[in-house]
């Protein structure tokens, strides 16, 4: 296997990259006859950025449903932080401290930007439904702590000017933006990006890669994303997993899949040598 | 000119959180509650209020609760006239069996009692959405006025089958039986109005009513943020049926006085309430208000104009009463189907910008 | 055999009997479902004020007559003619077509691409409407309608069983009828939908609007046909019913005793409909039949509805529904 996959380095650019995070053992999803994900094994360390690229099909949002416990493998074993993770439904595992972006944005339509963000923060708030009919107090007070976590990670996306706005009049980038600082506004742990820069323009591309990157150096969050885009895979991640036909073709640093034959073979095509 | 934000800025997150955040809102605001409270008690007559004041206000309490569930959780009701049947009776056996103990215990007790119960038949909730979700809640509605009639429990034996609502005082007042005056009907109704109305609105501006919307808006994705959609639909279930049971609850005993379930609960309810929702707008208190006034008021208008003003038989005012209300949901659904409440916020949003609006 | 076996085998037969009109009304709402997926709670009122129409047109009667009346003071009632069945059917199924083209000009066209809980509240409004409109229209009192439809006690059925069993079954020849009426119903709308040009683009566009839009299927067109099948079948079921116990209010609530029909049997199949139907019909015959007496009787309000909503918490798309599969 390649360098570092067991952790614990610092990357050229001054990154600290920790033990294994979460760690997928032999993954076999099945829909009925069709195998989605035949026996994937890899891991994601403590504070690195890991794509999952294959072509159209190959099983990579599958994948990651099966991380946010969306889908449940029938084979296979997830661990994440040390411990085997039972089937836990989707809630369960967003309070582990997993977030997430949709390939197809999954924003809350009919709220304001500002109260989808607060959404992402529903992990944190504890207050019971008594109190928040009191509102004044413990429920108010609450309200206060999060909402300037929020206005945090408003700023940090630079969407501050949109904050009392309808999501639903919002135009496609923008919608990105607000859904992954929903997603941020969990302070997850780990984040799973699903295509998050799929029918951008370069300028929005470039906007989103610099959020994804500080995202990763300022907060250290882990970050696992799918990706078609492959000069931006290859920029952004530290260590990338080609996927094909449901099967795991590659594994390493983007350098080292770059020059994997099988995956040149699979996915890239023919080498342009 | 009338009508101002600018210098009204909020300079803290409460302050910005606030429920009327423009000052000018603010200070109608207090001034409606004023009058409510301290005008029309003394003005008030018992026309006034079995026609329009009572029943508007109990009705607000009613939307308020289908609004929270299908306006802010997304979850359609059909069974609210069964639900306000629960309230009624829960209340009703409490009266008789506790008289001892005060009417406005037992309106809130009421209120739990069919909060559990609309709890039960939430249940379901997890596993059917939309409209089979919609049917199903019809189930309640059959089952809940066929037991209330058929269980001679629920009305203590009597010979008729219906309920009636014993004298009850508050402070030395009476508010139940034939002998209330038209002000403490009035009075009683607007504290629960006021009460819920408040309960609500801190709801639905604090995670809970954001873990409702999100369930409304998008389920899945609701879920996968962290949101247990067993427990916010349910808590929707339960809120709503707590209002609702305070609703049946004050429409027996304050208002009717005596009702037999059929009459009193019958589907129609459901869909009167629902078309409150829908009207006045979902998703919004005040639209809860606005819809109940316009469904409360639009038959006494059509009867005083029609059958009082032209001398038209009662009927003809009765049909031309199903199409309009028909008709203008529809209206409503496809030209504004946020309903008054919009119609109002674009009205505010014009004013704001008069005389200059570019 | 035992007097209480033979009993509840006529219950049984009496439900399948009412177990096919309520199919009969279930397949209307099927039909729209299917089309445009629009759950059309106004089938019932549908059915009313088809029936509505009919006797008025059968009656000579003046529409709007009390209207008029009320506004320019006359007194007119009637135009002083009758009209022959067949005919007052021809014209009913006429003004059902016109109905179809309005409801989707001035309505649907504008909920296009509105969430299904959207469109199904639009029609509970639509219900509301048409009840007012046909009251208006024809006069809210109780109408007979007579057709022709036989009526009465089927004497063959009960000599034959009485000879076989000593017990002679009661079975209204109105019911037999009914059955064969939707029998053919059946068979005509499972033909047109396979086998003629319009059935095939009906079914396209219930697949996939989009699709059938680009190989060039109008889709108002065919929601104004589906519409328009929906509201024959509303009158046919309307007639039934009417001949049975008048035309009135109450012919409307039909519609609430189809809704548990489709939670039973699946809002997308024209067999589910049928077989939901039955089983509600023989179900909640049976059940008054057998526990009604112990707990006070009057089950049939509600039976169906516990007996779906029951059905649905363990198999949410119904018998013969196609399974819902959610994607991110």
């Amino acid at each position: 296997m390649s360098n570092g996959s067991e952790g614990n380095f610092v990357t050229t650019d001054g990154r600290n990259i920790g033990g294994v995070m979460m760690e997928m053992k032999n993954i076999t999803l099945r829909f009925g006859g069709v195998v989605a994900l035949e026996n994937i094994s890899f891991n994601i360390l403590e504070g690195e950025v890991r794509a999952i690229i294959g072509p159209n099909g190959a099983g990579k949002s599958s994948m990651l449903n099966v991380i946010s416990g969306f889908y449940i493998p029938q084979e296979g074993e997830v661990i994440f932080q040390g411990s085997p993770r039972p089937s836990l439904k989707p809630f369960e595992v967003a309070h582990q401290g997993i977030a997430r972006t949709f390939q197809n944005i999954a924003l809350f339509e009919g709220m304001s930007v500002l109260d989808n963000v607060m959404t992402g923060r529903l992990t944190k708030m504890k207050t019971g439904i008594f109190s928040q009919m009191i509102w004044a107090g413990k429920a108010e007070r609450e309200e206060i702590e999060n909402r300037e976590a929020v206005e945090k990670i408003i700023d940090f996306l630079e969407i501050q000017a949109i904050r009392k706005t309808p999501v639903s009049r919002l135009p496609y980038g923008l919608k990105k933006r607000v859904e992954l600082a929903r997603a941020l506004a969990a302070e997850p742990n780990l984040l799973l990006l699903d295509e998050p820069m799929a029918g951008m323009n370069v300028e929005e591309k470039q906007d989103m890669s610099r959020f994804i990157l500080d995202v990763n150096s300022e907060f250290g969050t882990t970050i696992a994303l799918i990706e078609h885009d492959m000069g931006v895979v290859m920029d952004l991640s530290d260590r990338v997993v080609v996927m094909d036909y449901g099967r795991k073709i590659g594994d390493g640093t983007p350098d080292e899949v770059r020059n994997n034959q099988e995956v040149i073979d699979a996915y890239l095509g023919v080498s342009h040598d | 000119m009338l009508y101002r934000e600018a210098g009204d800025y909020s300079t803290s997150y409460p302050e910005d959180s606030q429920t009327f955040p423009i000052k000018f809102d603010r200070y109608r605001y207090y001034v409606i509650l004023a009058v409510a409270f301290l005008v029309i008690p003394f003005f008030i007559n018992d026309y006034w209020a079995n026609a329009v004041l009572v029943p508007f206000l109990i009705y607000s309490i009613a939307a308020i609760g289908l609004n929270i569930l299908t306006g802010y959780c997304g979850q359609v009701s059909l069974g609210t006239g069964g639900f306000m049947a629960v309230g009624a009776y829960a209340c009703y056996k409490l009266m008789t069996s506790f008289p001892e103990i005060s009417i406005m215990i037992h309106i809130l007790l009421a209120g739990g009692v069919t909060a559990a119960v609309v709890t039960l038949f939430g249940l379901p909730s997890l596993r059917i959405k939309g409209f089979y979700l919609a049917v199903s809640t019809l189930a309640a509605q059959f089952f809940l006025v066929w037991m209330f009639n058929k269980v001679p429990w629920f009305y203590n034996y009597s010979m008729t089958g219906m309920i009636g609502s014993p004298e009850r005082t508050v402070l030395g007042i009476v508010v139940t039986g034939p002998a209330t005056d038209a002000w403490a009907k009035y009075m009683i109704c607007l504290i629960f109005v006021t009460l819920c109305a408040v309960l609500a609105r801190n709801m639905t501006r604090g995670s809970v009513g954001r873990k409702w919307m999100a369930i409304r808006d998008m389920d899945i994705a609701a879920e996968i943020i962290g949101v247990n959609p067993l427990m916010a639909k349910l808590s929707a279930f339960a809120v709503s049926g707590f209002f609702i049971g305070i609703a049946g609850a004050l429409f027996f005993s304050v208002y009717l006085g005596a009702i037999e379930v059929t009459e009193a609960f019958g589907i129609e309810k459901s869909f009167l309430v629902l078309f409150m929702v829908i009207i006045g707008g979902l998703g919004s208190i005040f639209g809860s208000f606005a819809g109940a006034a316009f469904m409360v008021l639009l038959p006494v208008l059509l009867k005083n104009l029609l059958v009082g003003g032209l001398d038209w038989p009662t009927d003809l005012a009765q049909h031309l009463y199903f199409i309009i209300a028909g008709g203008l949901i529809i209206i409503f659904l496809i030209l504004e189907p946020h309903g008054l409440a919009q119609l109002w916020r674009v009205a505010k949003e014009k004013l704001r910008l008069w005389p200059f609006p570019h | 055999m035992p007097d209480q076996v033979l009993f509840a085998a006529e219950v049984m037969l009496n439900g399948l009997m009412a177990g096919v009109l309520y199919s009969l009304v279930a397949l209307g709402f099927v039909l729209i479902f299917k089309a445009s997926g629009i759950f059309n709670y106004a089938q019932g009122v549908m059915a009313l004020f088809a029936a509505l129409t009919l006797v008025g047109i059968m009656d000579g009667q003046v529409p709007f007559s009390h209207l008029i009346n009320a506004i320019f003071g006359t007194n007119i009632h009637h135009f002083g003619w009758h009209t022959p069945a067949l005919l007052a059917i021809i014209l009913t199924i006429m003004v059902m077509v016109l109905f179809a083209w309005l409801v989707q000009r001035f309505i649907f066209r504008h909920l296009v691409n509105q969430e299904p809980i959207i469109l199904f509240m639009a029609t509970i409004g639509l219900a509301y409407f048409l009840e007012g409109v046909g009251d208006l229209m024809w006069g809210s009192d109780i109408k007979k309608l007579d057709v022709g439809i036989p009526k009465g006690m089927n004497e063959t059925i009960e000599s034959i069983t009485h000879g076989a069993f000593g017990y002679g079954f009661f079975i209204d020849n109105l019911d037999i009828f009914a059955t064969f009426v939707a029998v053919i119903l059946v068979a005509i709308l499972v033909c047109f939908s396979q086998y003629t040009k319009q059935g095939r683009a009906l079914r396209a566009v219930a697949d996939d609007h989009q699709a059938a839009l680009s190989v060039g299927i109008s889709l108002s067109y065919i929601w104004i046909l589906v519409w328009s099948i929906a509201g024959f079948v509303a009158l046919v079921a309307g007639t039934i019913w009417g001949a049975k116990s008048g035309v009135q209010f109450s012919l409307s609530l039909i519609a609430l005793k189809a809704l548990p029909v489709l939670m039973l049997g699946g809002f997308t199949s024209i067999p589910g409909a049928i077989i939901g139907g039955l089983i509600i019909g023989v179900g909640e015959k049976l059940f008054e039949f057998l526990v009604g007496p112990w707990i006070g009787g009057a089950t049939e309000n509600w039976f169906a509805y516990v007996l779906a909503l029951l059905f649905l918490v363990f198999r949410p798309q119904g018998l013969f529904g196609e399974k819902i599969i959610e994607r991110v």
